[in-house]
């Protein structure tokens, strides 16, 4: 079995340090896996959060050399040999202890938006949509809360003041899905430009590039609902008239 | 004496997968001060990996499927073990559970008409299973998460309950602990909603996630509820064999139901000489009429390869053993050849990322290689159908820890309708529970401090033994004496390693503080996997015959005698674990000759 090196960075909200371990990894193998090796085997209350070990649940994330990833998908083999893998916690999210971060901004968020409001059903109590009327929803609806796209926001991730003013990528998805489901009556259009703080978001794109579910967060959510923002501010019919055909 | 702070609630639900969060959205609609409590984050839970779908006789892609045919499917599926109650609740109240998840957002795949659409599922007789894509848990949970946040229940995250209380013989509440901080957490409740799924965690190979260490069926089996059907544990037959790190992860029945036929190495679609005579009427024998069962389920009958779990298992085990299997011992699985790769990518996003991701496998041009992993309990807390109440006064069960609705055997599709349907009845079964309650239970100060001590004694050992070394030898153990194909030598001995582990248990000592430790986590945790893998064991031995997914090479045969009765597990006066066989409710005559009837094939 070859051995491979880590760098596991070990303290809680008073500080802490990188810490080398050396392992053996069997062939295949994911960084999670050898942060459990790690645990079993020569530091039993080494923290970390997983579920699923199958890319499906979003627990495990942090940075991996430097890189937002999943734990559980990303194979050891896939840096190069002999060289040591550095896993740190996100960054955005205050410490708890080594790879446990505090979330719970995005459960505040989750709360502050307004519930789904459904339009009355069909005469035989039946909804119909086509298919193609929700694929953009269902595209936003893959999203796993891993938050790493809200790890890598410039805006939250280098102003932590900002955050009681920013929503992040994760909840501007949401806020997409909402929008565009075809169902929906809730009008939350002056609640993305406020509260949300869309208008921070100056199109980066760096959360698109970390997502694990290759969600277009950016070009299919988060444009279209600055568009929708400035419509509305700008010409009000317009946008009661599109959420009517929708 | 340990410190624990202290709330109150009416109805504190244990679990947010699918059950617990359906459970708490009713016991919180009908007044009911409801916490929700779950060791993950919110929205983590089991039931987000759930990938084929949501089996509900909706009728929208064939009109002949209705719940008399969904009962069917499902009590012949659990070798006419199941409670029929639960099976009939089941069946008739699953389409509701699935039109209310839409009108709570959820986006299901349409069909051509924009009505939800079906698919087909091993084991039911018509395309059933509403999706989306091949991520239903993750929208179920997402809808329902969605919803709940807005109904104003009290949610405790990454806190997890280690014991529950009693006022004499009735519920008084739950003790647990922060994972965060270790502080402990004392919950006084009228009633206790157990909603906290399977144990796969104590098998070697298994889908399942590490919350699976069947708390809830440890915590109601303490308390004095009874277990039944704790010999029943599903193998799936698809998991993935190689890479050795991703042994066990879930290859969806999804890839069969849309096409995909299992071969051996000599390319055979081996599932046709496995055909069981309970199956023979309605399932195709020739590979022609298998294919043909695709695109029309009036006119021909099943592929084998969508016969249930069970039989799919053993067939697999059966092939590896004859060495037809694959190089890594499992079989292939093969939909490369037999779908275009769009529709594949299309249809199965999830498996054809993870084989990518994980296996460097692409399956859109090569075949899967598959074997069988522990991925369901059909046993749980007894319940009444109706009310999903426990043996024991304020306690209720839902989801995977629950038992009875599955039999001997699950039906794939069948468990995330059952976490709807029984969840909104165990929360408004507890939720009505504490309305009648004329007096309040009260807690016993000195029984919550003696298990809070209890909590924290592995910090005081400085034991030798390793919670994970303990975990790994008890995977061991199961895997290999109380796998698929068991014998009653094995069993025993499965029996003598559990209780040497239970020992060796009592002296696990952990490092670190209690901030977030997972090492003494896992040592509360393991209490309960031995607990559950013992009563597991114990009724393994005590069932004398093979049924459903309970195969024992020493008694081959399924007997007409053991077909009445169930198996309970219940603590007994000293702490031993008991068993009984408890005769199966009577089956009213109506839905008798349901299940009897002969299926037609065509019109
Ligand atoms: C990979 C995979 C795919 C599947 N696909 C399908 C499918 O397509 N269709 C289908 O019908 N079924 C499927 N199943 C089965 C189904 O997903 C599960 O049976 C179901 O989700 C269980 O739901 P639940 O609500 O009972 O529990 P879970 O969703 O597992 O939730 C358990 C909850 O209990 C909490 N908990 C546990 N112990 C404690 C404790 N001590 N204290 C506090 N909280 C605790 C956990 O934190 C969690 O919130 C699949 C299973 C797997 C593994
Ligand atoms: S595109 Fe906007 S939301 Fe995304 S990372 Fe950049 S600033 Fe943040
Ligand atoms: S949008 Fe993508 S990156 Fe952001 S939380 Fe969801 S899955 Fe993760
Ligand atoms: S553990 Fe679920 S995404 Fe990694």
């Amino acid at each position: 079995m070859p051995e491979v090196a880590m760098k596991v960075f070990r303290g809680d909200s008073s500080g802490g340090e990188f810490v080398d371990y050396t392992v053996d990894a069997d062939e295949g193998q994911v960084v999670l896996d050898v942060i459990h090796t790690i645990q079993a085997t020569q530091a039993s209350d080494l923290a970390v959060r997983w579920n699923c070990k199958a890319g499906k649940c979003g627990s495990c994330s942090a940075e991996v050399n430097g890189l937002p990833k999943l734990m559980c998908m990303t194979r050891v083999n896939s840096f190069r040999p002999g060289e040591p893998i550095t896993v740190a916690p996100i960054k955005t999210f205050p410490l708890i202890k080594d790879l446990v971060t505090d979330v719970s901004f995005n459960y505040g968020v989750a709360k502050e938006i307004p519930a789904f409001r459904p339009r009355p059903p069909e005469a035989d109590g039946r909804y119909r949509m086509m298919q193609e009327d929700i694929e953009r929803g269902q595209e936003f609806r893959k999203c796993i809360e891993c938050f790493l796209c809200q790890n890598v926001c410039h805006v939250i991730r280098d102003h932590p003041d900002n955050k009681p003013r920013f929503y992040g990528p994760r909840f501007f998805v949401r806020l997409a899905e909402l929008e565009m489901h075809p169902l929906d009556t809730e009008d939350r259009t002056e609640l993305i430009r406020k509260a949300a703080g869309i208008g921070m978001c100056n199109i980066t794109k760096c959360c698109t590039e970390v997502c694990p579910e290759d969600i277009h967060i950016t070009d299919n959510a988060i444009i279209p609902l600055k568009e929708r923002v400035a419509d509305r501010f700008y010409d009000p019919f317009r946008w009661i008239f599109g959420k009517l055909r929708a | 004496m340990p410190e624990y702070e202290t709330h109150d609630f009416d109805v504190v639900v244990v679990g947010a997968g699918g059950a617990g969060l359906r459970a708490a959205i009713e016991a919180s609609a009908r007044g009911a001060r409801t916490a929700l409590v779950c060791k993950s984050l919110l929205g983590k839970a089991h039931t987000v990996m759930a990938e084929g779908g949501i089996a509900a006789a909706m009728g929208n892609v064939y009109p002949e499927d209705n719940w008399q045919v969904h009962f069917r499917d499902t009590m012949r599926g659990g070798k006419m073990l199941n409670n029929w109650r639960m099976a009939q609740l089941h069946a008739q109240e699953a389409p509701e559970r699935v039109y209310e998840l839409e009108r709570w957002g959820a986006l299901f795949d349409r069909t051509k008409d924009g009505l939800i659409l079906q698919r087909p599922f091993g084991g039911h007789r018509y395309d059933r299973l509403a999706h989306v894509g091949d991520r239903t848990g993750l929208e179920m949970i997402r809808t329902l998460q969605q919803h709940a946040v807005h109904k104003g229940i009290d949610v405790f995250m990454e806190c997890a309950i280690s014991r529950l209380l009693k006022d004499g013989d009735r519920i008084s509440g739950a003790l647990g602990y922060w994972r965060e901080s270790g502080r402990l957490i004392l919950f006084r409740a009228k009633a206790v909603v157990l909603a906290t799924g399977g144990v796969g965690r104590a098998f070697a190979v298994t889908s399942n996630s590490w919350e699976y260490t069947g708390d809830g069926h440890a915590l109601a089996y303490w308390a004095g509820a009874d277990l039944i059907d704790m010999e029943f544990v599903q193998f799936h037959p698809t998991g993935m064999v190689w890479p050795p790190s991703v042994r066990g992860i879930l290859v969806t029945e999804g890839v069969r139901g849309d096409g995909g036929t299992l071969r051996n190495s000599e390319g055979e679609r081996f599932m046709f000489r496995y055909i069981p005579e309970y199956f023979r009427v309605e399932t195709a024998e020739a590979e022609e009429e298998a294919d043909r069962w695709y695109e029309d389920k009036v006119n021909n009958r099943r592929t084998p390869d969508l016969l249930p779990r069970d039989e799919v298992a053993r067939a697999i085990n059966s092939e590896v053993k004859a060495g037809r299997g694959s190089p890594h011992g499992g079989v292939y699985l093969d939909i490369a050849t037999r779908r275009p790769a769009e529709y594949i990518r299309r249809r199965l996003p999830s498996m054809f990322h993870q084989f990518k991701q994980l296996a460097d496998v692409d399956i859109t041009t090569t075949q899967m290689e598959v074997g069988p992993t522990m991925h369901y309990i059909m046993g749980g807390v007894r319940v009444d159908p109706d009310t999903a109440a426990a043996t024991v006064p304020g306690l209720f069960a839902a989801g995977e820890c629950a038992g009875g609705m599955h039999g001997a055997n699950r039906l794939g599709g069948n468990s995330l309708s059952d976490l709807l349907v029984f969840g909104l009845r165990a929360g408004a079964g507890a939720a009505e529970y504490t309305n009648g309650l004329s007096n309040a239970p009260a807690v016993n100060a000195a029984e919550a401090e003696a298990i809070a001590r209890d909590m924290l004694v592995p910090f005081e050992r400085k034991g030798d033994e390793s919670p994970y070394a303990l975990q790994h030898q008890l995977q061991e153990t199961m895997h290999n004496l109380v796998g698929i194909i068991r014998t009653e030598g094995e069993l025993q001995r499965a029996l003598v390693d559990i209780r040497e582990l239970k020992e060796r248990a009592e002296r696990t000592g952990v490092e670190g503080n209690r901030q977030y430790n997972p090492g003494w986590h896992l040592a509360m945790d393991l209490r309960a996997m031995l607990s559950i893998s013992e009563a597991i064991a114990l009724a393994a031995i005590e069932r004398k015959e093979s049924r459903g997914a309970h195969t024992r090479d020493d008694y081959p045969e399924t007997s007409r005698d053991w077909g009445r009765f169930n198996i309970a597990v219940r603590i007994g006066a000293n702490g031993e674990p008991t068993i009984a066989r408890e005769p199966l409710p009577e089956m009213p005559s109506e839905l008798r000759a349901l299940v009897e009837q002969e299926v037609k094939i065509g019109a």
